[in-house]
């Protein structure tokens, strides 16, 4: 009795699923590709209508709120967004959750995370999908985002590094914007004797994507391949010129020490007792978290260069959308990614909301950069010189071990700051253990 | 008694053959005992196993481009040679031997004197004396870490804001000696009151006769302490110290959380960060693996080698 009853209701969920099946096939008529995104590319990862719940692990501040509008728009496939950690920080959680097998649909992924997570299987191969929407993104912006032909995940935003300064006190202590690293270094030495109890700024042992942003602009390229073998290039002339600077500054007491993103920096940028913060654009969206009380006071100018009339900056982080291997509802996901990125009132709300630069060239000339962020009121062209930025930032190969190389990172230059010594031994640390450990995984890793 | 009567009913009823009262007399405890034997099962023994389990393997890449295909491989004991001469890690176990030199004595040395002085027969307030000391217990680990990194550093804190009030010159919380200070004074601060109350239950539990007959023999408060009262807690006071042996042994949260906030404290600063950062930040899950095993042995063996050193001297009276 119990078996018979058992192959009814089997028979029973056999026939739904097929009705089912037969149903959502039959249903939509393929389209060419308008609508950004419900084209074709999206079919070959499944129905792009159909519902879906997705979650959506990402940093980006206020990121809800462009959500709403999509969830406004798809009452049934609302995505529902997780903000958990930050950066590496969350490289970290969705590896973990990926070896348990409840990846989220969606992540926020920085630009040299991504190697990271392909390399682990993690982040799909949306290549078709990015099909769809190809010509919304530059070459450069694509080239982050893609390896040896394959595209893992949809440009977000970009962010060039730019010098954001406290106007108000560099008026009030008649300190001059410097151009070129040397004018930065001997204003740091003329703040300390003016006003003994400030610094020019901070270099941090928790930032490694600062320093890397550094070294771009400086043109370091750390990691390279040619299909076969990596090569890892860390202590390069660049690197090491950007590392012997610092440490000059810093062990002369001339810059302060001490790691950002603490409680202490947030009361230094606050109070002024640092006056400049070297970041990129989404500087004005954390000051407003960090420093509310400044509102207006801040200013930004191009990157000081290392020779006189250089005009070229770096990148300091910047995301891309990415979709993960283990999602069952790929094509609703592409689909929000691709809304999430090109459309234009969530690109617009991406500016405004997030205070993000975004990839997509059509966003870069959206009417939301003509006015400041809210931070910066004081600034009107800020976009201008974030596009300026954008134009001539450097960039280089991201490997597929940064998350070690970040790590050691900040062990080795935290050694370093306490100990008073030289910067380049914490980047030789950095090149040895990055080599030691692409070896260890088994990937071929040429010697130099 | 009541096992008496129990006795002779069951040998009553041997003659019948009585299905239904020893079935359920025989399982009874083992139904109580089941759900817990689930748990133990499903959330110690079967991670442990798979840690074991995985700390024999590791993963390789085949491949050398990004889109590579990594597979997972025995490797026998590579993953525990390399760890044990990871210098590292043994600079680690170094730094957690000052650390809970620092902690183990202070915690349980304060918890006894708050304890004594609670018991003593004169103190008022003592509800309100319990409370206080217990109080910083009940702050979770995390929570009193930022708690305490926002008295150390610098330009935030109450400490030197005060200090500073009175003239004196401001202590500095995170130099690379009086950090092992700060992150100790966080775990003592959160382990007094734990640790005092479980040696003032024991003390509870004396017979106050010693206490009467002690002063009448013309004792002192301060002689009734230490003469009566410390020797008869020493099984509390070994229990409490196996305790927080093994609490330093698994020092993490003060030191992990405090890490951002300061040079002085690298990410592999105490053995479990050590395990934490290899299987989480730089992803090698099998030579972490590897660390957590070493360590869980070392545990239990110093756990044993104490508990069966003090076993004459703690739990000889029970004998």
């Amino acid at each position: 009795m119990r078996c018979t009853s058992m192959l009814k209701a089997l028979s029973a969920s056999m026939v739904l699923a097929m009705a089912a099946a037969a149903c959502s096939s039959g249903g939509g008529t393929p389209d060419s590709g308008d609508e950004g995104g419900t084209g074709g590319g999206l079919r070959s990862y499944g129905d792009p209508n159909a519902p879906a719940e997705l979650e959506f692990w990402a940093w980006a501040t206020n990121i809800e709120q462009v959500v709403d509008i999509w969830n406004r728009q798809h009452p049934d496939q609302q995505v529902e967004v997780n903000s958990q950690a930050q950066g590496d920080e969350l490289v970290t959680r969705l590896l973990t959750a990926a070896k348990a097998g409840n990846a989220p649909c969606l992540m926020q992924t920085e630009y040299q995370a991504l190697p990271v997570l392909v390399s682990n299987g993690v982040a799909a191969d949306v290549t078709a999908a990015a099909e769809t929407v190809r010509g919304e993104f530059s070459d450069s912006a694509w080239g982050l985002t893609s390896f040896s032909d394959q595209t893992f995940a949809i440009p977000q935003d970009v962010a060039p590094m730019m010098l954001y300064y406290r106007e108000d006190l560099f008026e009030q202590m008649g300190l001059e914007v410097p151009q070129t690293w040397d004018e930065y270094a001997d204003l740091a030495a003329e703040v300390r004797r003016k006003a003994p109890d400030r610094f020019l700024t901070t270099f941090s042992s928790n930032d490694p994507g600062w320093f890397a942003g550094l070294s771009q602009q400086a043109g370091a390229n750390w990691w390279s391949t040619d299909g076969e073998q990596w090569s890892v290039d860390i202590d390069d002339e660049a690197t090491e010129q950007v590392a012997s600077y610092w440490g000059r500054l810093v062990n002369s007491g001339v810059v302060d020490g001490q790691p950002m993103y603490t409680p202490q920096w947030n009361r230094a940028m606050s109070d002024g007792t640092l006056l400049t913060w070297p970041s990129a654009v989404w500087g004005a969206a954390v000051l407003e978290g960090v420093a509310p009380t400044t509102k207006g006071k801040w200013a930004v100018a191009p990157l000081p260069g290392w020779t006189e009339g250089e005009d070229v900056s770096g990148y300091w982080g910047g995301s891309a959308t990415a979709v993960s291997e283990d999602c069952e509802d790929k094509a609703q996901a592409l689909k929000f990614a691709t809304w999430l990125n090109t459309s234009p009132e969530a690109v617009r709300g991406l500016i405004t909301t997030s205070g993000v630069y975004p990839a997509a060239t059509d966003g870069q000339t959206s009417t939301a950069l003509d006015s400041p962020p809210a931070m910066m009121p004081n600034q009107t062209g800020f976009y201008d010189l974030a596009s300026e930025a954008a134009r001539s930032a450097r960039t280089f190969t991201w490997g597929p071990n940064v998350n070690v190389t970040y790590s050691v990172y900040s062990d080795a230059f935290q050694q370093a700051i306490q100990g008073g010594a030289d910067f380049t031994s914490a980047v030789a640390a950095m090149q040895d253990r990055t080599v030691a450990d692409l070896e260890e995984q088994g990937f071929s890793v040429s010697q130099e | 008694m009541r096992t008496v009567q129990r006795d002779s009913a069951d040998r009553a009823q041997a003659a019948r053959p009585a299905r239904r009262r020893r079935p359920q007399a025989r399982t009874a405890p083992y139904v109580f005992l089941f759900p817990a034997a689930v748990f133990f099962v499903a959330f110690l023994l079967l991670p442990i196993l798979y840690a074991l389990w995985l700390s024999f393997r590791d993963e390789r890449v085949r491949g050398a481009g990004i889109v590579s295909v990594r597979e997972e491989v025995f490797v026998g004991l590579s993953n525990y040679a390399s760890s044990l001469s990871d210098s590292e890690l043994w600079a680690s176990l170094g730094r957690m031997l000052v650390y809970g030199v620092l902690v183990v004595p202070t915690m349980l040395g304060l918890a006894l004197l708050f304890a004594l002085i609670l018991d003593s027969p004169r103190v008022r307030m003592r509800s309100f004396g319990r409370l206080a000391i217990f109080l910083p217990y009940a702050v979770p680990g995390v929570i009193a870490t930022l708690l305490w990194g926002f008295m150390y550093l610098p330009n935030v804190s109450p400490i030197r804001a005060a200090v500073e009030q009175v003239g004196l010159p401001p202590p500095d919380f995170f130099t690379p000696t009086t950090v092992f200070f700060s992150v100790a004074n966080i775990a003592v601060w959160g382990g007094i009151g734990f640790n005092m109350i479980v040696l003032y239950t024991a003390l509870r539990a004396l017979p106050s006769e010693l206490y009467d007959s002690a002063r009448l023999d013309g004792c002192s408060e301060r002689q009734i302490a230490l003469r009566i009262k410390i020797p008869l807690l020493t099984p509390a006071l070994v229990m409490t110290g196996i305790f927080s042996l093994i609490a330093t042994l698994q020092v993490f949260n003060e030191p992990q959380t405090l890490s951002p906030l300061t040079n002085v404290i690298s990410s592999t600063w105490m053995p479990l960060m050590k395990v934490y950062n290899d299987a989480f930040v730089t992803n090698e899950i099998y030579s972490a693996a590897a660390t957590s095993v070493l360590l869980a042995v070392a545990s239990l063996a110093i756990s044993l080698g104490v508990l069966s050193f003090l076993q004459s001297r703690a739990f000889g009276e029970d004998r």
